[in-house]
């Protein structure tokens, strides 16, 4: 999902570079706020993690593969604000390290799979929790569907930057089309992975995982334990 | 099995993520599949990629999650793995730090500096 350089043009790069800015830049505000002193590693931790994952790609259909996003994993389990700080370096240490992601393209990469991941995946995460009953495993649920769903948000924000700013002779219909597609695809495995993961913290950590703090899980008797095992 | 109701201390989950992390990265991420991710296969089906330009940092001695003088590819890709987890945590980590230090020093000295 990493945007090389000359994909998309300039001007469409550079209003990227400033959509992305104002967003960290708002979520920087917003993470001074939420940070406590466990946050800290913590956000630390979900990078890391994040970074790992996004090595991993899986195979999903002929020649083809995908990686975990992990913004929608992030946000849930250290809300969107910090999520998207993490992904975001993520992005940039993957960059300037590795030369993965164009480095025109970081604006861009950043809106795409830090943003839109973190804050689109828990605006879908909240509104499942929702319509599901108000258990560890709703949480789990609600996590794979959020992730999922973000890949094909992120997948239909290319798109979008493809029809604005495309340097491709291809139609956008066509590229629209085969960017969802396959990114349906890859949603999937990401919504399972994300359902795994975030089940495996509720079963050793329920207290930190940030979309179930309304569960106030961990300090109850162990059984949110045993139910974040089973799902 | 379990002791406590809370699980895990919170260090020892800490350093078990960052052990978990490290593991994918160093020993999982060499058998990854290697063939292009969705965006770059649409790039390559649709013509897209005949476009791209070359990263100005290709030459970097990490570039392409390959670590330059280590012959081995799997080798050389779960090195760079274990780098990208232990620079990434250490960045996202600072900069964490550094958003709650200036969140607390801010009603002090709001507009100096």
């Amino acid at each position: 999902m990493h945007i090389p350089d000359g994909f998309i043009d300039g001007t469409t790069s550079a209003g990227a570079v400033a959509v992305a800015a104002g967003g960290l830049g708002a979520s920087l505000r917003r993470a001074g706020q939420v940070l406590d002193e466990r946050r800290v590693p913590l956000a630390g931790l979900v990078a890391a993690f994040v970074f790992a994952v996004q090595m991993l790609n899986f195979p999903v259909a002929s020649g083809t593969s995908g990686h975990l996003l992990g913004g929608a994993l992030a946000a849930v389990l250290v809300g969107p604000a910090v999520g998207a700080v993490c992904v975001s370096v993520v992005l940039v240490v993957q960059a300037l390290l590795f030369a993965d992601g164009g480095l025109s393209a970081l604006g861009l990469n950043v809106v795409n799979m830090a943003l839109l991941t973190a804050f689109g995946g828990y605006a879908v995460f909240v509104m499942a929790r929702r319509l599901l009953p108000r258990t560890s495993s709703s949480v789990v649920v609600a996590s794979g569907v959020a992730a999922a769903v973000s890949v094909v948000i992120s997948a239909v924000a290319f798109s979008v930057e493809y029809a604005v700013g495309g340097t491709g002779t291809a139609a956008v219909s066509t590229v629209a089309g085969a960017m969802v597609g396959v990114h349906v695809l890859i949603g999937i495995g990401e919504g399972v992975i994300t359902g795994l993961v975030v089940g495996a913290v509720l079963a050793t950590r329920p207290d930190l995982v940030w979309g179930a703090r309304d569960l106030a899980l961990g300090r109850a008797p162990a059984d949110s334990v045993h139910e974040g095992v089973a799902s | 099995m379990k002791g406590r109701s809370r699980g895990v201390r919170f260090g020892a989950f800490i350093v078990g993520g960052l052990a978990v992390a490290l593991a994918l990265a160093v020993l999982v991420s060499p058998s990854a599949s290697n063939d292009p991710d969705g965006l770059n296969k649409v790039a390559m089906d649709k013509g897209l990629a005949d476009a791209e330009t070359d990263h100005a940092l290709d030459d970097a001695p990490t570039a392409g999650y390959q670590v330059r003088g280590v012959d081995d590819e799997r080798l050389s890709t779960g090195l760079a793995g274990g780098i990208g987890v232990a620079v990434t945590f250490a960045v996202a980590g600072g900069v964490m730090l550094m958003v709650r230090r200036a969140r607390r020093s801010t009603p002090a000295r709001a507009v100096q500096q």
